[in-house]
């Protein structure tokens, strides 16, 4: 049976003056998947992604979520509506601990951000809460640590952790992994799945690089380039389809593996977060 | 333990301060606890301009504007017999609110330096209004300021410098650290965690929700209403109020207030207006040149010690526990 889709692109293309960075991509992201965008460099990933939460609008096509169009809502009405989003680079507030970065996201969700007189220390809910997701992430022990002060693994769980506190029903993550060591890349995204799941969170787009997280985790798997959708099935439809996706990008020396296809994105900067 | 021990530390050093404040006026010469009620008024309106600077990370170039505000509603309201402190203090609270709310509506859309210069053109749009409509202002001249009733009673045979030392001063001790108290409330409240949420990084606050244009516009209000209660507290001691209160020579002197007591901590602003109002005052009966004096205290202030005095104690305390 056919899931539910929550998030659609409806022949989306985005246009910078004469540039196609998105050229009529359609896809959908349905209940209970994970879904993972992947892709060369300016293939159009990072504008993808920029469509696909609000964050610019499409030149042409649409974008819904649950059914309501998207397009260039903006970040907070975005995640007031239930979608989202995590970066690629770091995104912490320094000077917080671990637990008030909880805090902040929890007291946000639940409309007491604004609240003028009332303690913060005495609030029941909001205290409980962050002590139950700050040791989803394994990170009570460091929870009166400053953000600055952790490591670069922690920064990022605390990143996705406050990220998550929103209780999202989609999340786009946008390289969870990047600028962690190998080792803690299966780390981060094991706790990263368990808490998705405690938090309700119903899908996951998962921008990501590195091919072994990206075929060991995801259920679907979409390849961009040059603003086109190539393929979009399940990890083992696109293994066989390594040969037809080498001559479609046209490379000469056609690569061996279609993981050595796409290592060259290693080291990539996007520029939307910079 | 050693953390305990802290607390109990920081709390007979607040007991020992209260006893000093309210024994001041018995105890010390007459100037000194005039200077005081300086450092009082100071104090709340560099509260509310590090509610901006410290905790939203937005310098305001105009805060003379609000400090101005304050003084001149006193200055008003005694003109038309309005006598009551505690219904002028209403009216400079509504007046510098909704003003706070116009011109903040305009200002925070902007950050870093184009909120500074607005901010600052604010505050001299409202300084050359003072001069030039001299028949409403009473332009370089200024306003009178009658004295007014504390709590309704009324004491206008009582001789000045009485007035000032012993009803005006206690009821500024209790209105500030009420004043004080408050603020303390708002940064440790959900609204104080957000604008530092929003200080530190904007678009992550944004992508948890919140919105940064109201809490900066809420923010904005309440830094507005703080600086023109001290402008309110302090016009009757003054006793005249003239446009130099709205030039941006006041703002500068937030600016340094805060710097000099340390932005990054609570206490620093009043502990700066406290070592700012005493050393002006100083510095103004030796020194012609007070002024450079000051350019050269606020370059060595930034340049050796940008955490200001209660950042140099605060880390001296954390060694000190440290070490325990």
């Amino acid at each position: 049976m056919q899931k539910v889709a929550l998030l659609n692109a409806n022949d989306v293309s985005k246009f910078y003056k004469e540039y196609c960075a998105l050229n009529g991509v359609t896809l959908e992201v349905r209940e209970g998947e994970i879904v993972s965008i992947i892709g060369p460099n300016g293939a159009g990933k990072t504008t993808l992604i920029n469509v696909l939460t609000g964050l610019i609008k499409p030149t042409t096509g649409r974008v819904y979520f649950r059914g309501q169009d998207i397009g260039g809502i903006g970040p907070q009405k975005l995640t007031k509506l239930g979608l989202a989003r995590s970066f690629q680079l770091l995104h912490i507030f320094p000077e917080f601990t671990g637990l008030d970065f909880i805090k902040i996201a929890i007291l946000s969700r639940l409309g007491k951000a604004i609240h003028l007189f009332s303690s913060l220390d005495k609030d029941k809910v909001v205290n409980k809460e962050s002590e139950e997701i700050i040791n989803m992430f394994g990170l009570y022990e460091k929870r009166n640590i400053l953000s600055k002060n952790m490591p670069q693994g922690d920064k990022k769980l605390l990143d996705i952790a406050s990220t998550l506190a929103m209780h999202p029903e989609v999340i786009l993550l946008d390289e969870p992994t990047s600028g962690v060591s190998t080792s803690e890349k299966n780390r981060i995204m094991d706790i990263l799945l368990a808490a998705s799941e405690r938090t309700g969170v119903k899908s996951i787009v998962l921008v990501e690089h590195d091919m072994d997280i990206v075929f060991s985790y995801s259920d679907r798997i979409i390849v961009l380039h040059q603003g086109k959708i190539l393929a979009d099935c399940t990890p083992i439809e696109l293994e066989k389809k390594e040969e037809v996706v080498c001559t479609v990008m046209g490379q000469k020396e056609c690569f061996k593996t279609f993981s050595s296809l796409l290592s060259w994105q290693h080291g990539e900067g996007n520029g939307h977060d910079a | 333990m050693a953390f305990k021990s802290l607390i109990t530390k920081k709390l007979w050093l607040f007991i020992v301060t209260g006893m000093i404040l309210l024994l001041l006026p018995m105890i010390a010469p007459v100037h000194i606890s005039v200077v005081m009620l300086g450092v009082f008024g100071s104090a709340l309106a560099v509260l509310g301009f590090n509610l901006l600077f410290g905790y939203l990370g937005l310098l305001s170039l105009g805060h003379s504007l609000f400090f101005a505000l304050g003084a001149y509603a006193v200055a008003y309201s005694t003109q038309y017999s309005i006598l009551s402190m505690e219904l002028i203090l209403l009216i400079t609270i509504i007046v510098s609110g909704l003003i706070a709310a116009l011109v903040g509506a305009i200002c925070v859309r902007f950050t870093h330096i184009y909120f500074g210069i607005l901010t600052f053109a604010f505050a001299m749009l409202f300084y050359s209004f003072l001069i030039k409509f001299y028949y409403v202002t009473g332009g370089e001249d200024g306003l009178r300021i009658l004295r007014p009733q504390l709590l309704w009673l009324n004491l206008s045979t009582v001789p000045q410098m009485q007035f000032l030392l012993r009803e005006y001063y206690y009821y500024v001790l209790i209105f500030t650290g009420i004043a004080i108290w408050v603020m303390w409330r708002i940064v440790k409240s959900p609204f104080g965690l957000a604008l530092k949420a929003i200080r530190d990084n904007q678009m992550k606050a944004e992508y948890l929700g919140i919105s940064i244009w109201k809490f900066r516009w809420v923010a904005f209000i309440v830094a507005g209403i703080y600086t023109a209660l001290g402008g309110a507290l302090l016009a009757p001691v003054v006793g005249h109020v003239d446009p130099s209160i709205a030039h941006w020579y006041q703002s500068g002197h937030f600016i340094l207030t805060t710097l000099l007591g340390g932005f990054t901590q609570f206490l620093g602003p009043i502990v700066g207006a406290l070592v700012f109002t005493y050393l002006q005052d100083f510095l103004m009966s030796v020194l012609h040149y007070w002024r450079f004096f000051f350019g050269a205290l606020l370059a060595f202030v930034v340049i050796i010690v940008p955490e200001g005095i209660m950042g140099v104690i605060d880390s001296l305390l954390n060694k000190i526990e440290g070490e325990v």
